[in-house]
């Protein structure tokens, strides 16, 4: 059994690490925190040349061709360094979309750009409140053309080109649901950045006005392939989470060190250690979790969908919970907008609604195990 | 990433599964498959005669004890074919219950310390199953603070004579040897007074007495010295120096990989499955989807850190400390596990009886057992202070006692 990333993954984790570190201090993180740019177009920069937005990409289409598993780890560092880049809905949503179901034409024209670093995609799923479900989506494709309103979509306001889920048809079943291709640069959407939890990572609201679409994947197979498409980016989200998780109890650790009250190091009264154990507990399922996630996402296994659910709610449940006890170890000051504490916990509790939230993923995993035992 | 065996682990596998299928007590499995939770019982036969069979039939065929040295009763396998073995013994694993302190604790802690010919006459017959041991440490007056305890051991020429009370002793009453920690000295700090015996349990002045647990059950005991004799030739390490003694005990308790800890999800996903609330199978009601999804994802999110530190293992590498968190996180839940299966029954969860009980009673059971769990072998607070300092960093306690002689320190809180 080697249930574990090989020696090359982590070198490429190792340097992206190294990379983040360099580029990606909180630093450039409060650029766009504070308003002053919608994302960190220099380290977007620096990833393309880095080879890491397009590592699971085939070589044919301008990737590096490495795969999942890569892309795994260096997912991992992009929720460490709580990276400012619209990496997971362009490579994650935009890509994997493409990959599953996008046209030779589709893969040669998108992938290139998204690997290269030239274009920013998203997938544009939500109309609203709710979670992903076919009886949600309203927006309406009738000759080529989209007309309706999404929101949030993730990056909206930046992206170049969007996956957008429409109804096709009326019969109440899955297969009113299609999937299009639009290039937001070619008019006939307009794009509202939405004020919301995590600013480091854009929201936004889309109105489609009868605008330009050419279909992606065939018609009446969209709830199918989005459901494969959330299934693989609940994998490589929950590797940000993890990430993000190991970094938040990391800096709850350090802090517990270094500051004293009555006396001595907060670390050493058991009511702070065991809160920092119990973060690490919860950041080690969810790691767990993950690897066995990454493992079904890149043999393309029949537990993917098993796989993908647990990954996405541990590492969520991970998350939220090493980033809210951060600030609580931090006390007052991780109650700043100086402190980095905040960084993580917004980030946390927007990831963890990105692709739905908990209670779908829940009940998402109750089916797919009740389908397995059955079977 | 992949859960293939080498082709070395293939083989060792397709040995060990060849030997169990032509040599395991199989009219046990169905009865051992089913026992998941609590103790292994057998209907209409002694289950330490039955372990004690099977444990004598693996030693003579070789597959006793597989990571101790052939001459004392092992293999000399690596960790990784231990792993292997477990994996592949499965159901008749839960017959090693009793040997697991002797196998995992006693026999370590005699290879590390005792002399060679004591190890060449003790340890192949606590490898084959034909001697029992128990290990004495735990006291009224010294649980978590092991190093607290009271039991005496007075040298008299080359004799020590042993007073005092050990408690929590898992198979005492059916144990041949024991390994006892005493205090030698306590005009010094606590963790420098102590001395480490292994023992004859028959010995005169041995007394043990069952424990009636809050469970009802009697599991663990007491046990009684007066006046028993222990020869020198028996101290395992120098004297006052039992706490680094006890150190290789300890660590080896904590070294079982893969042997898989019980959580209770299993149960309980099947439970729902079955059982019909008011309007539909209980597994179709929200609320109780999203308990079963969480509790889902720590079980799975144990098994697959189990599977980590067998990777590690397979690779020939040392586990990560991540396998500490099985115990804390196990422990408590099937303790919420089980007040949750009990809360869907409504009223008649209160019933225990196996004929009126859900599913004979099993939830009821565990939950009556479930609070033991969270204690032996380390409390969940225990457990937490050795994932913050060992591998988080953090300081150990301030400890009040440290460079106090140990009869100085206070007995009493109020």
């Amino acid at each position: 059994m080697n249930f574990d990333f090989s020696d090359e993954q982590k070198q490429m984790r190792d340097e992206a690490r190294k990379f983040l570190t360099e580029q990606c201090p909180p630093k450039a993180v409060r650029e766009v925190l504070d308003g002053k740019a919608p994302y960190d177009k220099a380290l977007w920069k620096g990833l393309a040349e880095m080879g890491f937005l397009g590592v699971a990409i085939p070589e044919e289409f301008g990737g590096a061709g490495a795969g999942h598993l890569e892309l795994c780890v260096i997912a991992e560092e992009m929720g460490r360094a709580n990276a400012p880049v619209p990496f997971s809905s362009t490579v994650y949503l935009a890509a994997e979309a493409l990959l599953l179901a996008g046209s030779e034409a589709q893969k040669q024209k998108w992938l290139r750009k998204i690997a290269s670093g030239e274009a920013i995609g998203t997938l544009a799923l939500f109309e609203g409140k709710g979670n992903p479900s076919p009886k949600a989506i309203k927006l309406q494709a009738s000759g080529g053309t989209l007309t309706g309103v999404k929101k949030p979509v993730p990056d909206g306001a930046i992206a170049d080109f969007a996956v957008v889920a429409a109804r096709t048809g009326s019969t109440g079943r899955d297969s009113d649901i299609s999937l299009f291709l639009v290039d937001l640069k070619t008019g006939g959407v307009e794009a509202k950045s939405l004020t919301n939890v995590d600013p480091t990572r854009g929201q936004a609201e889309l109105t489609f006005n009868n605008a330009k679409a050419e279909p992606l994947g065939a018609a009446g197979d969209g709830w199918s392939i989005l459901t494969q498409v959330l299934d693989r980016a609940a994998v490589l989200l929950a590797f940000e989470q993890v990430g993000g998780s190991d970094r938040a109890l990391e800096m709850g650790r350090d802090y517990a060190l270094d500051r004293i009250a009555f006396g001595r190091p907060i670390g050493s009264f058991q009511a702070v250690k065991h809160m920092l154990a119990d973060m690490y507990v919860s950041a080690t399922l969810a790691r767990s979790n993950c690897y066995y996630g990454a493992w079904a996402l890149s043999t393309n296994a029949a537990e993917l969908p098993e796989a993908a659910a647990a990954a996405r709610i541990s590492a969520t449940q991970a998350f939220q919970h090493c980033s809210k006890n951060n600030i609580q170890v931090h006390g007052g000051m991780g109650f700043t907008w100086e402190f980095d504490c905040h960084m993580y916990y917004r980030r946390a509790n927007a990831t963890a609604l990105t692709l739905g939230s908990l209670s779908y993923w829940e009940d998402q995993l109750i089916d797919r195990m009740r389908k397995k035992n059955a079977a | 990433m992949n859960f293939d065996d080498t082709p070395q682990e293939a083989a060792f596998r397709a040995e060990a599964r060849a030997w169990i299928q032509a040599n395991a007590p199989k009219q046990y499995e169905e009865e051992l498959r089913k026992s998941s939770l609590g103790r292994t019982v057998l209907k209409g036969a002694n289950i330490l005669e039955v372990a004690k069979a099977w444990q004598k039939k693996k030693a003579d065929a070789g597959w006793a004890c597989l990571h101790w040295p052939k001459e004392y009763g092992g293999r000399g396998a690596s960790p990784i074919e231990r792993v292997i073995w477990q994996q592949e013994e499965g159901p008749f694993g839960k017959l090693s219950g009793m040997f697991i302190i002797g196998h995992g604790m006693c026999g370590p802690t005699m290879m590390a310390f005792a002399g060679e010919e004591q190890k060449r006459k003790c340890l192949p017959p606590l490898a084959s199953g034909e001697k029992i041991w128990c290990q004495l440490f735990s006291e009224p007056a010294g649980g978590s603070d092991v190093a607290g305890l009271r039991t005496r051991a007075e040298r008299r020429g080359d004799e020590w004579i042993i007073n005092g009370q050990k408690i929590w002793t898992s198979g005492a009453h059916y144990s041949d040897y024991g390994i006892l920690l005493t205090r030698t000295d306590p005009t010094v700090p606590k963790h420098k007074g102590l001395t480490m015996f292994f023992l004859d349990m028959k010995s005169p002045g041995v007394e043990v007495r069952p424990i009636k647990q809050a469970s009802g059950q009697s599991d663990f005991n007491e046990v009684y010295f007066t006046d028993v004799v222990i020869p020198d030739s028996q101290r395992l390490g120098a004297v006052n120096d039992g706490w680094n003694v006890s150190l290789t005990t300890l660590m080896n308790e904590r070294m079982s990989i893969g042997a898989g800890v019980a959580t209770g999800f299993p149960e309980l996903f099947e439970f729902c499955n079955n059982l019909m609330l008011g309007d539909g199978p209980a597994i179709e009601d929200r609320s109780v989807r999203s308990k079963l999804a969480n509790y889902a994802v720590k079980a799975s999110g144990l098994r697959y850190t189990s599977m980590r530190a067998i990777s590690a293992l397979s690779k020939g590498e040392r586990p990560g400390p991540e396998n500490s968190i099985g115990k804390l996180v196990a422990g408590s839940m099937v303790q919420e596990v089980a007040m949750y299966a009990l809360d869907l029954q409504g009223a008649a969860g209160v019933l225990s009886g196996p004929d009126d009980a859900e599913v004979a009673g099993k939830f009821q059971a565990m939950l009556l057992r479930a609070p033991g769990t969270r204690v032996e072998g380390g409390t969940d607070e225990i457990m937490r202070n050795i994932i913050a300092e060992r591998v988080l960093g953090l300081p150990g306690d301030i400890r009040v006692d440290k460079d106090v002689p140990f009869n100085q320190i206070p007995t009493k809180g109020r």
